[in-house]
Formats: structure tokens, sequence, C-alpha cells
């Protein structure tokens, strides 16, 4: 790996920035360089919500990309505007629990992953986010896995969230 | 939050109002205002924890001139806002550097003109490099392209407000602000107490105390003409010695390139995968990074060699570096200007499209 650009787009309240941070730290954690930007705007809670995570082996040199190795579509919305921003031979994944619609680009591989339905059924709920985490995490490679259990403890899941953790583990494992 | 060498991940804004801090400014004044708002919340809740104060001001007018009093009382003192409300402070910017007093303040910049948005921008140039405020002054800018080399600036612009007794402006765009980046913090720097201010700044307001023979006065009024300008060229004597010390820049291979680039802050980052680009397209583009706007690095443009056919200054504005460019460049290569305003940003493809037509264009 070089240079690896993530974009994760959605709605607010869906985890956008959490799996944003969450890969941002485990880079950090293994010594990579790593830029995270959030767009900001006047938006607001049921918005649009998207984060560009850039992991590189160099210094980081644009925070801003114009084309993304892997993007992450959590809602119809974002895959519209953003299935062009994926490079040939890049990675599209789609929340199917939502989307209802199909990637149109045939150069590029397309994962479709019903979040919703793969949380309830492990029985975490609301793990939705942690199981497309995952997805994208193995599709990229970008970061480790154990990297990512050490930023759920250390920085994710602390305190009361703590007994969360083997639940989001098991989500994040939960997408084959 | 890890103390020493540990690597932290810190969003912009909240990494520079815990750098300045660590460099020992103990008083923070200011209002809330779009890219920047962080830093008013971390100091509330950090700053008084810590021994120090903070106190949102009613206006940005009111930030400014509690700083002028704090400062002129030898507090260390570091305010923070936006391009519309820096525009407020310049009045006072004028008044702190004619009185000689310390300030390290920082820009979050968006675009403009007006209150215009909250996107990120860099139409400030001339507000902090020519200065809104009236007469003859001059403040130093520092132009960081990281989160770390912010934090190292405004952690060493605490020392360098206080030598040169002048505000010290930190101006980043927008997106500095708001991204996040491992970075290393430094180590705190004691506040100064204030028993220990009458020896630390000896010019400063701070009583009579146990000597009431020494009267300090910190002013900006001087009504007599000849007493006037003997002080300003007294300012410029420093500011003249300042244009020596304070210039920084970093370059990359403008001995031999095609084009040269000129850019700061994020700017800076995007050209430089630009650069990146232009090589596989067979065009050898170098990079001229101003750390400090004011002093401009004019000389450095002298270090461009022969083989290069333009030099262009990339700006979120509507060319406003540029000029100081052209002063550096002279009339010996043509100056061309790649730009966005607004809020809008090009991307590292786009500067490299527009460069490589650039390019064209001229050779």
């Amino acid at each position: 790996m070089a240079t690896s650009k993530l974009f994760f787009a959605g709605s607010g309240g869906q985890g956008i920035i959490l799996m944003g941070q969450m890969v941002t730290y485990a880079a950090m954690f293994e010594d990579k360089a790593t830029t995270y930007y959030p767009s900001y705007g006047p938006e607001m809670r049921g918005g649009t919500a998207n984060c560009t995570v850039i992991v590189s082996d160099k210094d980081v040199s644009s925070p801003l990309i114009y084309e993304a190795d892997c993007v992450i579509a959590m809602n119809l919305p974002s895959l519209i505007k953003f299935e062009s921003l994926v490079k040939p031979g890049g990675t599209l994944l789609i929340n199917s629990s939502i989307v209802d619609q199909k990637a149109t680009r045939t150069d590029i591989t397309v994962l479709y992953v019903p979040t919703a339905e793969i949380a309830k059924e492990i029985g975490n709920p609301r793990g939705a986010n942690m199981v497309m985490l995952g997805a994208a995490i193995r599709a990229t490679n970008v970061v480790a896995q154990e990297t990512i259990e050490r930023v759920m403890r250390e920085k994710a899941f602390t305190g009361k969230k703590a007994a969360t953790i083997p639940l989001n583990i098991t989500a994040f494992e939960a997408f084959k | 939050m890890a103390n020493g060498n540990d690597k932290v991940l810190l969003k912009g804004n909240e990494a520079f109002a815990e750098a300045a801090i660590r460099g020992g400014l103990r008083f923070y004044f200011g209002y809330p205002i779009t890219p920047q708002s962080e830093i008013p919340e971390f100091m509330s809740r950090e700053l008084p924890k810590r021994g120090g104060v903070f106190l949102q001001a009613e206006s940005e007018l009111g930030a400014i001139n509690m700083a002028y009093g704090a400062g002129a009382a030898g507090g260390a003192v570091f305010i923070s806002s936006s391009s519309p409300g820096i525009a407020l402070m310049q009045e006072g910017m004028s008044f702190l550097c004619s009185a000689e007093v310390p300030l390290v303040a920082l820009n979050v910049s968006r675009g403009g003109p007006g209150i215009g948005g909250i996107q990120p921008g860099q139409a400030d140039y001339f507000q902090v490099t020519r200065g809104g405020g009236n007469g003859d002054y001059k403040i130093p800018v520092f132009a960081p392209a990281s989160i770390q080399e912010a934090i190292d600036l405004i952690y060493e612009s605490a020392e360098l407000a206080a030598y040169w007794r002048n505000p010290i402006m930190i101006f980043v765009d927008g997106i500095i602000g708001q991204m996040m980046e491992p970075v290393t913090l430094p180590e705190q720097r004691p506040f100064t107490e204030t028993s220990k201010i009458r020896d630390a700044k000896p010019w400063a307001i701070t009583g009579y105390g146990d000597d009431d023979t020494k009267k300090n006065v910190v002013k900006s009024l001087r009504m007599q003409p000849d007493d006037l300008e003997r002080h300003v060229e007294y300012l410029f004597e420093k500011y003249r010695r300042a244009e020596k010390e304070l210039c920084r820049v970093e370059t990359q291979d403008i001995e031999d390139a095609d084009i040269v680039l000129v850019a700061f802050g994020t700017v800076a980052r995007i050209a430089r995968e630009a650069i990146e680009i232009l090589a596989t397209r067979g065009i050898k583009a170098g990079l001229v990074r101003p750390i400090s706007l004011w002093p401009f690095p004019y000389d450095v443009f002298d270090k461009i060699g022969s083989r290069t056919k333009a030099v262009i200054s990339a700006e979120l504005s509507m060319g406003q570096m540029i000029e100081d460019v052209r002063i550096g460049v002279g009339k010996r290569l043509p100056v061309r200007l790649i730009n966005r305003t607004g809020g809008m940003i090009p991307t590292s493809l786009d500067l490299a499209d527009s460069a490589e037509k650039i390019y064209k264009e001229v050779n």
C-alpha cells in the first residue's frame, strides 16, 4: 500500500464520522500517515454527512481527493452523488438495506451490504455501521482488524460503551 | 490526552487551542464564529481548569480590546476568529502594534467578501499581510500547511510575540481547522505568575508596587508629530530586523523546473500532489511554499533556474499573493494565476490540468 483514499458518505446519525475516525485512529496506531477531513457546512441532523480518510506510508499531501480507492455509500443520495468518485478498479460498498438501486459502473468492484439485516441477525441492531466498516476494511486492507479492535477498546467504545465491544466485533466480522 | 512525545489524533482547531495553552498563553478572549468555534469551546472548558482565563467577549471588537488591556498589563494572550471577525479586530491590531503589546492571533479563514460563507478561503491574504488597521505597522504572519506545523508555529509565536512586542498572526484556511491528523504536542510552558510579570515584562502596566518612582505607560496616542514620526521610525527599525529574522519558506525542485508553483497552506499540499500528476505528463514542476507571508520570501525567486517558463500563484482568492509573487519574480518570467474562491477548492487534478495548460501556452 502506498496511499489509500476512502470516502464515507451517508446521512447524519448513520455513523459516518465514527467510521472515518476509527480508520484514522487505526492508521495512527499502525504508525501510518493519515488525514481525516469531514464535510462541514450548514448541515443538520438527518442531513448529508461525508468524510475523507487518507492512509499512507508517506506524508499525506492533499487532504482533498478527486478519486477514491473505496467509497462507502450509506444511503441513496450518496450513491447517486459519489459513485463517480470511485477510481477505475476501486471498490464501492452500498448499504443495500436502504438503497434499492444498483450501481451503474462496470469498471469497479461493487459490494452490496445489507447492514441492517445482518446487524439484526447477529443481535446488534445498532451495529449496522460496524457491519459496513468491517466490509470496507476487508475490501481495502487499509488497516488490520486487530487495530480496529484496539480503536474500539481505546477510543470508540470506552466507559459504559465498553460492554458493546464484543457485539461490535461480531458486527465488524459479520459480512463475508 | 497524552503528554510529551506520544502521538495524538486531534482536530485542527482543538490542536491550535492546546498549542496556545502549552505555549504559555494564559488568557483567551473570543467570540464564536465558524469554522473555528471549537477553539472558544475548547478554551472555555480547558483554560480555567489549567490556571488560565477564558472570557467570551460580546463581540470581536470586545475581544481584541480585552487582548489589548490584558497584554498591556503583561498577560500572555491568545485570540482567534475567522475572516469577518478578524476584520472587526483590525483597529485593535493597529493599536497593539503602536503600543507594542504582544499577542498571538489566529485566523481560520473562510470565503468572503462580507459575511461571505463558512467554507475555506485564503482571500484574507491582503487583510493579514497589509492590515486593515490605520497607520504604518506590520504584523508577522505564518501560514502553516498541516496541523503539526500550526502547533509548532503557535507554540513558537508565544515567545516571538513577547520578544518582538508585537502581534503575531497565524493564518490557516478552514480545512486545516476542521481536519484531523496525528500530531505530537510540545511540553507545557509554565504560565507566568502575576507576581513575576514585573520581572518578565518590565514595560508592562503592573502598578507601582514597592517602587513608586517607576511609572510605565503603554499607549498609541502621540499628539506631537515629531514624536510620532520618531516612534514610527523606531517601529520600522524593528520591522526591518523582523524581515530578516522571521522570513521562512520551503522549496521543492525550483532550480530545475519547467514551471514553478507558489502556494501556501492547504493549497501547497494540493500542489504537491499536482506536481506528481504533472510528472506523469512529462512536466517538471517546482514548488515555493511561503511559510511567512509577511515577511514574504521575495529573494527565493532568484533561485529559480533558466529552464523555468512561468511562475504560477495558486490561491483560494481572486489573486492576492500573486502581487507579492510578481514583486519577487520581477520581469524575468511570466507570472500566472490558478485560483478558486468563495469556499471552492481545486483538487490536485484541477490544479495539474490548469498548470499544464499554462505551461503549453508559455512554452
